[in-house]
């Protein structure tokens, strides 16, 4: 329930930050659509337009998230859905256009998954292509490896990110590395989700942030999801990316309401998300902490600050040029995650940041990440393991001073 | 006749222990530590397959009547002569390749691990020549030959092993991982057991071509050789599992070399026998002697068969020895003398030619042609390789990613692949 709200949350914040801009992009996604032939929308993330010689633009199409659908009427309304939803869609739809897509992974075909993001996939697509496996994360993620080789597009679905851990030795060795070391014979076009993070008293085993350990693994590109109509276009983007990507996504944000639009769309990769845009201080994240930092985004406006919100989305390779544009317009960076505090995304962050755009910052990176700590089942505890709302309230407030 | 699967026969111990009993104390021994597999081997012979639908045939029934005393023991199988060129030369081939990368490693042209495969050729030969272009080999780091069986052109494979950049990898991979896409060697593995999922994805390919997207001739099979040490990894069993749920159409070939490095198979394994496995997860399981190259090829000929027929897979343990150590850094002194000189006597090659010239197949001189013709191309090889270039600095960051976008974007707002300086750069994003 407590996620729900912080869904509504999220939404009420962005529409009132971005009217004027969704307006503005309306006017140019009208001009666009009457202009171009194909069903696409093509806003850059900024608001700028894309010229068609942009070479970003030919296949894959940035979209803003701050274009609502239902806020522009001369698009069509599109329609309401969960987040797990969205991601059956865009995962059914790209088995629908192209063949060699299947899936593996445990209780993916008749139980429809233990997220239900394969419901009734396997009845339209037959055992093989949603195939359920037995419990061996290492081997059956090896014979994605093995297939995606021969020429086929597999889907691993691990119940759980944590259990991957099983299969590091095939997501390392094989998945990251045998595109180069077959000297570019082989590519390896495997996606690999499913669900991580601190969920409601999981106990720590099943409550693994695995984008840190992953992060380091050369070859792989790592994306995160948020919200429904991210986790559509990034799913469908990392389906047809010939690398291997992995998606992360989040136990407490499947039930998460969006209205999508109802044409197809994909979003890119290796794009950051404006969130909300801002002028006093950056405020970094993904996943989960999105919300929790919306949360805090609207006390901090009450409070009279006006926070930029970026969900950066790809966790490997970071978008420099979003994150490098915000800091150079607000000065001062918080980065706001759920990973451990010792090598996680939050730690490549800072010190992406510091490398690259030092000159700009008025004070140093501020990251609130995860405690290190294995996440205990009593409730009490598990709170005060993640980030919440008024700590990064707290940190914002003491990083403007 | 069935096939040599399809009968039901009372549990065979292998061979080595009961039909040499004079070797039983060398098995797997040490020079100071002699163990006696006939007594394991005994017991753990009392469990019944009676009950399991698959047989367990030590060895391929016609095949076994007619061993030699002479310890040579090749059977009276009919190969035409051109077969036995054919699989006289790739022999020849594997091993003068393997005693050149020795001199080449000592001379200091290639480096790091290097594993031989002096001894085995008959395992690979068996196999590999039985395949078309299509069908798949996945292999462990002890894989020049599978390649080069497989048909790798002898000069991307020393290339490969020099670094250089006309490698059949460009210099990326090295002894350790051949790869071949036009040849369809799926690698060259460095950790034990990896490859043995991706011989398994690589079979599941085959049967989604066919039951998916409904190609009616795609039946490639996948042949996947790793060691006895690999037998005792989960990956091994997860993935016999998964092949015979799902009747993939790979074979599962065990060169079993008694040693994983300087560990006795013995001293590793609770039940060394390790065709036996095969039953426990619903495949046949088969032992043959893998220094015979013929007895090798008759039962590969049916295994791969019956993979293609969508029968599924095969577990073949074949009985064979490598002459040198793991690798070129192995001194090799754990090893007992005379083991090694028994397994001498069985040298594939030499048991081949006399088989071959006692059957009058071939005369002597026709041998002597293949060897010299053998010799030159491995001279060729090693010459191209030293003329061929090492990899340039652009080259480092080319082939990471498939899609290079995958580099991300720059302050800039261009992605970093784009930008003609990137390659003289670094990678990390």
């Amino acid at each position: 329930m407590a996620v729900v709200f912080q869904g509504i949350g999220a939404t009420a914040a962005l529409t009132s930050a971005t009217s004027v801009d969704s307006k503005k992009l309306y006017i140019l996604s009208r001009r666009l659509v009457s202009e171009t032939k194909s069903t696409f929308m093509v806003v850059r993330s900024d608001g700028r337009l894309n010229s068609g010689s942009n070479r970003r633009a030919q296949k894959l199409i940035t979209n803003a998230v701050a274009t609502k659908a239902d806020s522009s009427p001369a698009t069509k309304p599109g329609h309401e859905l969960l987040l797990f939803e969205a991601l059956r869609e865009g995962l059914e739809e790209e088995m629908e256009r192209d063949a060699r897509v299947c899936v593996m992974g445990e209780d993916v075909g008749h139980y429809g998954g233990s997220y239900k993001v394969t419901k009734d996939l396997a009845n339209k697509y037959g055992d093989l292509r949603v195939l359920d496996t037995p419990i061996a994360e290492n081997s059956f993620t090896g014979m994605a490896i093995g297939a995606a080789m021969t020429g086929l597009r597999p889907i691993v679905e691990g119940m759980n990110m944590g259990f991957l851990l099983l299969a590091f030795n095939q997501i390392s060795n094989n998945c990251g590395m045998l595109h180069y070391t077959s000297g570019g014979q082989f590519t390896i076009p495997v996606v690999i989700r499913g669900p991580g993070g601190v969920g409601r008293q999981l106990g720590a085993e099943h409550s693994q942030r695995l984008e840190s350990y992953f992060q380091s693994i050369p070859g792989i590109q790592m994306v995160a999801c948020s919200t429904p109509y991210n986790a559509k276009g990034l799913m469908k983007a990392a389906i047809r990316s010939e690398n291997p990507v992995i998606l992360f996504e989040h136990v407490l944000l499947y039930n998460l309401k969006e209205r999508i639009p109802d044409e197809e769309y994909i979003l890119n990769l290796e794009e950051a998300e404006m969130v909300r845009p801002g002028e006093h201080i950056t405020i970094l994240t993904y996943s989960r902490m999105r919300y929790h930092v919306m949360q805090a985004a609207k006390t901090l406006v009450n409070k009279g600050y006006d926070p930029e919100v970026i969900d950066i989305r790809s966790l490997k390779p970071f978008d420099l040029h979003t994150i490098g544009n915000s800091v150079k317009k607000t000065h001062r960076v918080l980065i706001v995650e759920e990973c451990m505090r010792t090598g996680g995304i939050g730690a490549s962050l800072t010190a992406a940041i510091n490398e690259y755009f030092h000159d700009y910052l008025d004070a140093p990176v501020v990251c609130l990440s995860s405690q290190d700590v294995p996440t205990p089942y009593a409730g009490t505890l598990e709170e005060w393991t993640v980030v919440q709302p008024t700590q990064i309230v707290t940190a914002v407030e003491q990083l403007c001073r | 006749m069935s096939s040599a699967f399809s009968t039901i026969s009372t549990i065979q111990p292998l061979h080595r222990t009961i039909d040499n009993p004079s070797i039983s104390p060398l098995l797997g021994s040490t020079s100071t530590h002699k163990l006696c597999s006939f007594h394991v081997c005994n017991r753990t012979a009392s469990a019944s397959s009676v009950r399991r639908r698959f047989s367990v045939v030590a060895d391929s029934d016609v095949v076994k009547q007619q061993k030699t005393k002479s310890g040579s023991s090749l059977s009276s199988l009919l190969i035409t002569k051109e077969e036995g060129l054919e699989l006289y030369e790739d022999m020849v081939l594997g091993r003068s390749f393997e005693d050149m990368c020795a001199q080449m490693y000592y001379r200091g042209k290639m480096f790091g691990f290097v594993h031989l495969y002096n001894g085995q050729e008959a395992v690979s030969t068996g196999f590999i020549k039985l395949l078309t272009k299509e069908d798949c080999v996945v292999s462990t780091y002890r894989d020049h030959v599978h390649a080069l069986s497989k048909g790798v052109p002898a000069r991307q494979v020393m290339s490969e092993l020099f670094g250089k950049t006309t490698g059949c990898c460009r210099g990326q991979g090295g002894s350790m991982h051949m790869f071949s896409k036009e040849y369809n060697v799926l690698g060259g593995f460095a950790f034990i057991g990896e490859g043995i999922p991706v011989s398994t994805g690589a079979a599941f390919t085959s049967k989604y071509r066919r039951e998916v997207l409904k190609k009616a001739n795609a039946d490639q099979v996948t042949l996947a050789f790793f060691g006895d040490g690999t037998c005792n990894n989960g990956q091994f069993f997860e993935c016999l599992n998964m092949a015979a749920l799902w009747k993939l159409p790979i074979v599962f070939v065990v060169e079993n070399n008694l040693w994983a490095i300087g560990m006795s198979h013995l001293r590793a394994t609770s039940d060394p026998e390790i065709w036996k496995k095969g039953p426990a997860f619903g495949m046949p399981g088969v032992h043959i002697d893998g220094m015979d190259v013929l007895k090798v090829r008759k039962v590969a000929k049916e295994a791969v068969e019956r993979a293609r027929r969508g029968e599924g897979p095969t577990l073949i343990e074949c009985e064979t020895y490598r002459f040198r150590g793991h690798s070129l850094a192995d001194p090799d002194e754990l090893r007992d003398p005379a083991e090694k000189a028994h397994y001498a006597t069985r040298d594939p090659i030499t048991a081949l030619k006399k088989y071959m010239i006692e059957n009058k197949l071939v005369n002597e001189a026709e041998l002597k042609a293949i060897d010299k013709k053998i010799d030159e191309a491995v001279e060729d090889a090693v010459e191209f390789a030293d003329a061929s270039p090492y990899p340039v600095r652009t080259q480092l960051l080319e082939n990471v990613f498939a899609d290079p976008k995958g580099f991300g974007i720059g302050p800039d707002g261009r992605y970093r692949c784009e930008d003609p300086k990137f390659t003289e750069g670094t990678a990390h994003v």
